[in-house]
């Protein structure tokens, strides 16, 4: 980089820092500005930043290397990220991805960590694991922005606009366009109206009757774990500390799911309301939403919501007129690290830091941002929340089952007529759905993400529940045509791609279990490496550090046990078989030696061992 | 009176604040460890003190001790997770223990040996890492290095000097150093520090020092972890030296 | 095991100290000949392979030749024993799996030093290389592990008394070591 390059990279981190702020805990929302403008992050300003923000440069280029959505090398003026979630792929995402490179005249495919990025400069194409738009995809992120419902006209026009070299700023409007498809509407759903309804009862009952009513309502955190929103906000408010924060989980990673996505977009109002709610019970000054990179488009429609909120008396000092109820929330980026959804990695992230999961106990509740009680929930938890403590709690137990109350609000998608978003009393059984989505001959379905279980029909009269299939709320169909070793395929790859690195069983063993898939896949595999998978795959749901490595061979496991035949019908007739392409193993040094003789193949060989 | 846990049918007292790994040591009951050094804040990230209470598995050096715990340190399930778990640490890296100048003072390796492990079973990465050799009086070879982070707690909470960080994540993770050039030679790092004194690997090796114990001799080589102890931790009977 | 066993042993890419090791059990070896028949070995300097019940292999797996004797090996035997550290997990063979074997082959052959005709060798006669060095386990299913570089004579003993007595392998701290 010559000088004068630089120096404009000096010059924009000085202007970061200024609107900004030299806090430490900044660094990641610094980092992804200079990454959005510079397609990079250039040396100059990993010494700039350091400086400013008194950190080492270590951290600052271990963020950078941390997060899938930064890079230390640049990238294309045109920054083009695939969504790569198994739901992508069945929407042919794919030959769409073929598509565009040869357009764009850019050799081979990219994969995870590598990107194919042109000499020029134009333009980068890489992958993205799910980013939220399973209903409409096949989707990409251009910049940062979400482009759904591709097809080859899309990716055509795509690829006009990147050679012209339009600013993104003005391609097309409806190449951005992000549909809620909300297809059935429940008790949070039903009704988006908000006038600070919940805060004012907050006002005038005060906060431990309206914690209270989160208790009478049984309400448990809707991000997957289910612990008890009332007794987690009421740990935190009784947790010794000189501020508290109040942190909506907004990092929606789980792939197939995108509800939080729709209640952002359309009910951000409420989410704010129950944050503020809570702020209130626990007694907290600082709020923030920690909105996913994929969700940056958001960002304008948030901000302005939050400011309207302020001018209504709704945030800000002295809410609805009442003294010492000071509460504002700030939005913090991510930056593609599925594990930065965990809440302890969520706060390392917030702080600005790696996402990598930290040592509980203590707990976010007593010790979580800025080593403070901090409360952090996931945004559908805040909405419900909100009209718990407008409507009581009785409301919220009106439905579900005695250990679920309320309902829960699914993102379908997969093989149905009718993606999108559904929400459910507790205690709906998965063939309900099925039938509501118009999903016909089905295989399986995976629920609850990635991470999840995969249902076999046999299970398909069990029920959304806490106490027989919790979920966080992603839901993925798979049709009687789909091969489900592909769904095996892409998770594996997935979670060894978004293993923080931490753990021992997670970081080897997931790296481990993608690697056997894939040789079963290619039709290498024996019996024996199916057994080494259950092995592996106990190992890490054992004895892994955090939920990542615990639920990361879910999938493996349980299609092992349910469809075994998507890996028999593939293995090779012999017990156990090389690690590796024997014969693929020699051609480097065949193309060195230039032999072509009968001893420079292992193919006779290894016929004869079959 | 005193209160107790029970490990493996043992009662063992604790003080309140104490982790399981804390007052098994105290008590001289050996729960194998890697990332755990008693100098250092638990870390947890190795695995392999992993234990099993009522079912759940949980890694001793941050579990906390309490009343009436029944903890299993012993089953063959747990065994052979340890085991599992330092097959995945060996095949990750490259330890090639006959070309090691630590063979036979290594914790990993000692380690290894009390679980049992005959072979890394798994299949073997292989990874390309480099060896910084930039240093007057330390040799960093980064083949060897299992992620544990002592040397970065030593640095950032000891030597209050933050010579080292992990950078990537996944399998990329890897050790970095905080120099301009990124090469330990160009940092702040020394000798005397305490990061270069805590690495259970070979991965931080003083240079100069060439097989002044032979083979044969070394710490572990006669009598197992469980009864020596941690290479370098304090309180041990023994230091990093021969055994006889 | 009353009858008597046969037994074929190995060296693939290592340096034969596990087959010298193996001759350290000194007089321990009478015993061993009283209970077991050689096929195949380089103490004996048979080539050919028969059917064996156990079979040592020394070594990792490091070109064409140590392909095929292993999958030979392992089809001929019913107990295949990893001998050593090379055949448990590359050893030092292995080392050179961290540059390419161009890098490898070029450093010897066109680049060191006095080489008179430089140039990668390419005669059939030389049993072509494997991009890297792999254990024994990465290609064949192992039974059997003795680690060590080399296994002691007293840990190979141990293995072997066992085996042939039909008792569980119960080596002493001592006699495990990968170094």
């Amino acid at each position: 980089m010559n000088e004068s390059a630089a120096a404009t990279v000096v010059g924009y981190v000085a202007e970061s820092l200024a609107t900004y702020g030299r806090d430490p805990r900044h660094l990641l929302q610094h980092l992804i500005r200079i990454q959005s403008r510079f397609s990079f992050v250039p040396d100059a300003a990993v010494e700039a930043l350091a400086e400013a923000l008194g950190v080492t440069r270590t951290q600052v280029r271990a963020a950078i290397a941390f997060y899938a959505f930064l890079h230390a090398r640049p990238r294309g003026a045109f920054e083009i990220r695939f969504s790569d979630n198994i739901t992508d792929r069945m929407l042919g995402n794919q030959r769409l991805l073929r598509l565009l490179a040869s357009r764009l005249r850019l050799d081979g495919l990219p994969g995870w960590g590598h990107d194919l990025i042109r000499a020029d400069g134009r333009v980068s194409i890489g992958l993205a694991s799910c980013t939220g738009m399973c209903d409409q995809g096949p989707a990409l992120l251009v910049n940062g922005q979400a482009v759904t419902n591709l097809d080859a006209g899309r990716i055509d026009r795509i690829a006009d606009l990147v050679e012209e070299g339009v600013a993104l700023a003005h391609w097309p409007g409806e190449l951005f366009r992000v549909s809620s498809n909300i297809r059935r509407r429940g008790l949070l759903l039903s009704n988006a109206a908000t006038d600070g309804a919940a805060l004012r009862r907050l006002l005038d009952d005060g906060a431990q009757a309206a914690l209270a009513e989160v208790e009478r309502s049984g309400l448990r955190g809707r991000g997957g774990a289910g612990f008890t929103t009332a007794l987690k906000w009421r740990f935190c408010r009784e947790a010794p500390g000189t501020e508290r924060y109040v942190v909506c989980n907004a990092d929606e990673g789980e792939p197939g799911t995108f509800k939080d996505r729709v209640l952002l977009t359309d009910y951000a109002d409420l989410v704010c309301e129950g944050m503020t709610v809570c702020a209130g019970v626990i007694g907290a000054r600082r709020g923030f939403i920690y909105l996913r990179g994929e969700y940056r488009y958001l960002l304008p429609h948030l901000e302005a919501v939050l400011s309207r909120r302020r001018g209504d008396g709704l945030l800000g000092r002295a809410i609805l007129g009442r003294e010492g109820f000071d509460f504002d929330i700030e939005i913090h980026l991510g930056a593609g690290a599925y594990i930065c959804g965990e809440e302890s990695a969520l706060i390392e992230s917030l702080e600005g830091k790696r996402g990598v999961t930290r040592k509980r106990p203590p707990f976010p509740v007593t010790s979580g941002f800025d080593d403070q009680p901090t409360v952090v929930n996931n945004v559908e938890t805040f909405l419900a929340a909100a009209r718990v403590v407008q409507w009581g709690g009785y409301w919220l137990r009106g439905e579900g089952t005695d250990q679920s109350a309320g309902s829960k609000i699914l993102s379908v998608s997969g093989d149905c007529a009718r993606p999108g978003i559904y929400e459910y009393p507790f205690g709906t059984p998965i063939h309900q759905v099925l039938t509501d989505c118009g999903a016909e001959s089905v295989q399986a379905v995976q629920i609850s993400g990635a991470a999840g279980r995969t249902l076999a029909p046999a299970d398909f009269d069990r029920i959304i529940a806490f106490e027989d299939l919790p979920t966080a709320g992603s839901f993925m169909v798979f049709g009687q045509n789909r091969d489900l070793l592909d769904m095996v395929r892409n998770f594996a790859a997935f979670f060894a791609h978004e293993s923080c690195g931490f753990c021992t069983p997670c970081r080897v063993g997931g790296a481990l279990l993608r690697n056997l898939v894939e040789k079963v896949a290619a039709g290498q595999g024996s019996e024996y490496d199916l057994t080494e998978m259950r092995h592996i795959g106990a190992v890490m749901r054992r004895a892994s550090y955090c939920g990542l490595g615990h639920t990361a061979p879910n999938h493996v496991l349980d299609t092992l046990d349910k469809v075994p035949e998507i890996y028999r019908r593939r293995l090779a007739s012999q017990t156990h078989t090389p690690s590796f392409d024997l014969d693929a193993a020699l051609s480097e040094a065949r193309a060195l030696t230039g032999r072509t003789d009968s001893g420079a193949t292992l193919h006779e060989t290894m016929e004869a061992m079959t | 009176m005193s209160r107790t846990f029970r490990l493996d049918g043992r009662e063992i007292p604790f003080a309140p604040g104490q982790t399981i790994m804390d007052a098994a040591l105290a008590a001289g009951v050996y729960i194998p460890h890697l990332c755990h050094n008693p100098e250092f804040a638990p870390h947890g990230s190795c695995r392999v003190c992993v234990v099993d209470i009522g079912g759940r598995q949980v890694s001793a050096c941050t579990a906390a001790a309490s009343e009436g715990l029944e903890v299993d340190s012993a089953s063959e399930m747990i065994q052979a997770t340890r085991r599992a778990i330092l097959q995945m640490l060996f095949v990750e890296g490259n330890h090639v223990c006959p070309a090691c100048e630590k063979s036979g003072d290594c914790q990993l390796q000692a380690v290894a040996y009390y679980v049992g492990m005959l072979t890394p079973h798994f299949t073997h990465f292989f990874p390309r890492r480099s060896i910084d050799a930039s240093h007057p009086d330390v040799i960093i070879d980064f083949n060897r290095c299992i992620l544990c982070e002592l040397c970065v707690r030593a640095s950032r909470d000891h030597d209050g000097k933050r010579v080292f960080a992990i950078s990537g994540r996944g399998l990329d993770s890897h050790l970095v150093i905080e120099s301009p050039s990124g090469k330990l030679g160009d940092s702040a790092f020394a000798k005397e520090d305490k990061a270069a004194q805590v690495c259970p690997t070979g991965a931080i090796l003083p240079k100069h020092r060439g097989y002044e114990t032979p083979i044969g001799r070394r710490l572990y080589d006669r009598e197992p972890i469980s009864i020596v102890g941690d290479t370098r931790a304090p309180g041990n009977r023994q230091s990093a030296r021969e055994v006889d | 095991m009353a009858a008597r066993i046969r037994v074929a042993t190995a060296s693939l890419c290592g340096c034969f100290g596990c087959h010298m090791s193996l001759l350290d059990i000194d007089e321990r070896f009478l015993d061993l000949v009283e209970r077991v028949d050689l096929d195949r070995t380089p103490l004996t300097d048979i080539k050919t392979f028969g059917d064996c019940d156990l079979a040592l292999v020394e070594g990792g797996v490091a070109n064409v030749e140590n392909v095929e004797v292993l999958l030979e090996i392992r089809r001929r035997c019913k107990i295949l024993v990893a001998f050593g550290a090379c055949a448990v997990n590359g050893g030092i063979p292995a080392m050179r799996n961290q540059v390419s074997l161009g890098e490898c082959l070029r450093e010897s052959y066109m680049n060191g030093i006095g080489l008179e005709r430089p140039g990668i060798p390419n005669d059939p006669e030389i049993p072509l290389l494997l991009d890297r060095v792999h254990p024994i386990h990465e290609v064949v299913a192992v039974d059997h592990v003795l680690p060590g570089c080399p296994p002691s004579a007293d840990a190979i003993w141990t293995f072997l008394s066992a085996l042939l007595d039909g008792r569980p392998i119960d080596y002493a701290y001592t006699q495990i070591h990968y170094d």
